[in-house]
């Protein structure tokens, strides 16, 4: 298909075959970002020394006729909520302030074995929370296609990056549709994997439960690719999958021919009706390719969103008590102990942290467990056992990712649960532990692109890829 | 530990009939190489942070990684418990510290590892084992300026995180302990099954086994009575004396009309008193939940069974089976020392070579105090010695100066050092002689011996063992004076 820029694939390709070279490949992308990164605002920091001495180094290895990695040379980005050694790793907030991490997160050390040149750190909410990357003490990113409009979020720093052509493809994490919102508002493949097959090691955590790394690509065979490099086992995570991950690149071809793809009876309300139309349209493709189309249901589906913000506020109530002033990162000087953690605490999270900093603290408080915390994991159980059901009939399901397409900058800024209904497709994934990922199906209103969800169950990244390849090639 | 003995040291009865009811939390660092969740070293002593890490720092994106052999140590300690062992989840302990990296601690919660154990104590009596379960150590803090070294009125404090993530086993007590030397005794029966089955080094010097103690008091049979739990036990010495002072304490209060306080206390070692640290009201709300970054630990019933299988013979079991071979009480004192010391495989080499095992324990307990498990003075000299002992050819007083220089020669021939010292059994009618002659020599003592007196004996006795410069044996002497006098 045809993409505004070149994709992963062909940048490796054509270094490999010597038609060019990553530092040539690197220069073009550190102009574009010369270029318009002022008016995006996509990262927090351009590596540009050292991702111009990794394109060199590559280049040496190609000049000298070594085997090249699989993504020997490309320009990648990274959310800035991934650890990398000796590179500032802020997660958009003052708290980490002057923090340099000691080590790479796994999936960073498997992107530069193969090949892959970082060209910086990008733009997020605050600790990933949030749905328009306007959370961000740094300041917002906007949106390449158009510049009014939110690139979505949390990793809208990454999306951005990738749409406006400053990185082949870039990594983001996804702990309630965090990727597959900001790809479906950026025109972008964006995949969250399930739960355990991508390392977590080194990603500042958010929601240890719910939090998945992922990709953003141009492409599906792109998102394949990445997820090839970036997954499988990791020993410094005790809930990586133990599994081999399955080959993804191997299967886009397969077509869907056979397949059963479910269709959510029973749609929340709040869709735009651009983005019905569109899904209607994937519909049709899809059968039109030999795929069966069966109704399905999920009736816990709404409840999703409730319980994801008690479970997500109150896993992040205990990940971010470690910013003290103790040890690293901001510290405000206070006559004592306590005044000191209440002094660099009020100092360092941003409105929307602490926020759901205090929601999760209530939430699994003696007296309010039960009622909250408890009662939020019951539904989290229902709607595993709601996808268990309607699996039973389909192998995948396909739900528009947004309700919306891009919305302008400032409009849902002040109205914290108009925004949280954002996520009203995405969440239940994350709960379920599943995989899901968006795929660019044409545009909606305002001329701005709409994406489609494939729903997969555990470990169904295959059927996942083969429906969501089928849909690229039908775009 | 010299206090470690089990020996009875009775405390007093509590006035008017009250009962103190004892329950004890005791937490043990486990002797792994590494930490419970990371790579770093778990060595005590080391310059501060050093033994540190991404995951010891709680540093963003660190995660946990369960240590086997801790969960392997832990195991071992349950099953000598007598717990069962079951799968097992990790929750997090939220709250703000200095010294606890995450600001919150990685403990086991509702589903510990291992769960209803029990101990035995001397009498037969029965202490319950509620869990034993894992969790992870806090740093150290060291509080600068101030008077109480504690961190109020404190000028700046320093931390050092070589603790912190060092694996840690709580071992709770059911509260069945109704006084003082049952404590103790517990205490030291559980740092002997540390020690047994390698689980820990137990230094309660140093730290790695700490116990806090919950107390309260009733009048038997009536309903428990609110608790105090008491902090800062660092001895087994203390333990005995905190709960001592701290029933009493709950009774003056009780029979003063007052009410007890659900509160923690702290031990003051010096001034041997307790006092309030905080009351229930100022608890922490510690909003566990399941820890997310670990997954369920499930240990399987052939690994579990493997442990099993690699277990050493407990002390209680040792100390029957010590009891059995030397005729000894198996709650007696030389019985529970020896054992302690591990010299009870010793005596059984003793008695393997024909020596008098209900001897050798007596000597092995007076004699070889500075001696580990494997002596230096041979197994079969030592039963020589008995023998030599037991057919009179030297006495008790000759077989004691025998012993204490082979102890201090690491070695030797018993036989040979009491030729040397010219140590050699009298004939019957050669005592039988010395004898006649001490009673015409001290008639008067033997007139009062005669008239019943037995304490004039001692003057009779003395002297014949004067005369036979220590040769005649003294259960010899007697039997003639007995049978002189008829």
């Amino acid at each position: 298909m045809a993409t505004p820029f070149a994709t992963a694939i062909q940048i490796a390709q054509s270094i490999r075959d010597g038609s060019t070279t990553a530092s040539a490949v690197l220069e073009q992308h550190l102009a574009r970002i010369s270029e318009r990164e002022g008016e995006i605002h996509a990262f927090n920091l351009v590596t540009t020394e050292q991702a111009r001495a990794t394109a060199q180094h590559i280049d040496k290895q190609a000049k000298a006729g070594n085997a090249l990695g699989a993504l020997a040379g490309v320009p990648v980005a990274l959310k800035d909520n991934m650890c990398t050694r000796g590179i500032a790793t802020t997660c958009s907030s003052k708290i980490l302030e002057g923090w340099k991490p000691p080590y790479d997160a796994t999936v960073v050390t498997r992107l530069q074995q193969a090949g892959a040149v970082m060209v910086g750190k990008t733009n997020l909410d605050e600790f990933a929370m949030g749905s328009s990357t306007e959370n961000s003490a740094f300041g917002p990113t906007r949106n390449p296609l158009d510049t009014s409009r939110v690139p979505g979020g949390s990793s809208g720093g990454s999306a951005a990056a990738v749409a406006a052509g400053f990185a082949a493809a870039s990594l983001g994490s996804d702990t309630g549709g965090s990727i597959r919102q900001p790809a479906s508002l950026c025109g972008l493949v964006g995949v969250k994997p399930t739960y355990g097959l991508v390392s977590r090691q080194g990603i500042v955590a958010f929601a240890s439960s719910l939090d998945q790394v992922g990709p953003f690509t141009h492409t599906v065979a792109d998102a394949a690719l990445l997820m090839e490099v970036i997954g499988g086992h990791d020993p410094l995570d005790s809930t990586s999958l133990p599994q081999p991950l399955p080959s993804l690149t191997a299967v886009l071809d397969q077509g869907v021919k056979g397949m059963r793809i479910g269709r959510l009876v029973g749609m929340p309300e709040g869709c735009e009706p651009e983005v019905l139309a569109r899904l209607e349209a994937a519909f049709a493709a899809l059968q039109q390719a030999g795929a069966t189309i069966v109704d399905i249901t999920l009736p816990s589906l709404e409840f999703g969103i409730t319980a994801y913000y008690l479970i997500a506020p109150a896993e992040a109530s205990s990940n971010l008590a470690r910013y003290d002033g103790v040890r690293y990162g901001l510290r405000v000087d206070s006559p004592d102990l306590n005044s000191m953690y209440g002094a660099t605490r009020a100092a360092g999270f941003g409105a929307e942290v602490k926020r759901r900093i205090m929601l999760g603290t209530y939430a699994l408080s003696a007296g309010y467990f039960d009622a909250y915390y408890g009662k939020a994991l019951k539904v989290r159980r229902l709607i595993s056992d709601d996808f268990a059901t309607a699996y039973s009939s389909c192998d995948v399901i396909l739900t528009p990712t947004s309700p919306t397409v891009a919305f302008p900058i400032g409009e849902k800024a002040d109205d914290p649960l108009t925004m949280y209904l954002c996520d009203v497709f995405t969440i239940p994934t994350n709960l379920a532990g599943h995989c899901a990922m968006s795929v660019p199906f044409g545009t909606g209103a305002h001329n701005m692109p709409v994406g489609v969800q494939v729903l997969a169950p555990a470990l169904g990244e295959q059927a996942m890829f083969r429906v969501a390849a089928q849909l690229e090639r039908a775009s | 530990m010299s206090n470690a003995s089990s020996a009875p040291q009775h405390s007093t009865a509590l006035p008017n009939g009250w009962e103190m009811v004892v329950g004890l939390e005791v937490h043990v660092e486990l002797d792994t190489k590494t930490k419970l969740f990371s790579a770093s070293p778990n060595h005590f002593g080391d310059e501060p942070n050093t033994n540190i890490d991404p995951v010891t720092l709680g540093l963003p994106g660190a995660l946990p990684v369960l240590n086997k052999q801790a969960v392997e140590l832990a195991i071992r300690l349950g099953l000598a418990l007598n717990c069962t062992v079951q799968p097992s989840t990790f929750h997090r302990k939220n709250y703000f510290y200095q010294d606890m990296p995450k600001a919150y601690q990685i403990s086991q919660y509702d589903q510990p590892i291992n769960i209803d154990g029990f101990m035995m104590l001397p009498g037969d009596v029965r202490i319950g084992i509620e869990r034993a379960h894992l969790e992870e150590d806090t740093g150290k803090s060291t509080h600068i300026g101030g008077s109480s070294g504690r961190i109020h009125g404190s000028d700046y404090s320093l931390v050092d995180f070589n603790r912190a993530g060092v694996p840690l086993v709580e071992i709770v007590s059911r509260p069945d302990i109704r006084n003082s030397d049952q404590a103790r005794q517990y205490v030291a029966e559980l740092r002997a099954i540390l020690l047994a089955v390698g689980a820990s080094d137990a230094k309660m010097e140093e730290g790695s086994m700490r116990c806090d103690v919950n107390v309260s008091v009733r009048k038997p049979g009536a309903e428990f009575g609110t608790r105090c739990e008491i902090k800062n036990v660092n001895s087994i010495r203390a333990v005995g004396k905190a709960i001592d002072y701290e029933a009493r304490r709950q009774i003056d209060v009780l029979e003063s009309g007052g009410t007890i306080r659900q509160e923690t206390r702290h031990w003051d070692d010096a001034e041997g008193r307790t006092h309030t640290l905080r009351s229930k009201e100022d608890a922490d709300d510690y909003r566990y939940f399941l820890e997310p970054d670990l997954v369920l630990l499930d240990p399987g019933t052939e690994w579990i069974e493997q442990i099993r299988a690699s277990l050493p013979m407990l002390p209680a079991a040792r100390r029957a089976q010590l009891a059995t071979l030397t005729g000894a009480n198996k709650e007696s004192e030389s019985v529970y020392v020896v054992v302690e010391r591990g010299q009870d495989e010793y005596i059984a080499a003793v008695a393997q070579a024909g020596g008098d095992a209900g001897r050798a324990l007596v000597y092995v307990q007076q004699a070889f105090a500075e001696e580990g498990a494997t002596p230096a003075v041979s197994a079969a000299h030592l039963a020589a010695l008995t023998q030599m002992e037991r057919d009179s050819k030297v006495t008790a007083t000759q077989a004691k100066t025998i012993l204490a220089e082979m102890v201090a020669n690491g070695g030797g021939d018993p036989a040979a050092i009491a030729a040397a010292k010219g140590f050699e059994a009298l004939d019957t009618s050669a005592v039988e002689a010395m004898v006649d002659a001490a009673i015409a020599q001290q008639a008067d003592a033997w007139a009062k011996y005669c008239a019943g007196e037995e304490k004039a004996m001692g003057a009779l006795v003395g002297a014949i063992m004067k005369a036979s410069q220590g040769k005649a044996d003294g259960k010899v002497v007697t039997a003639i004076l007995q049978s002189r006098r008829g």
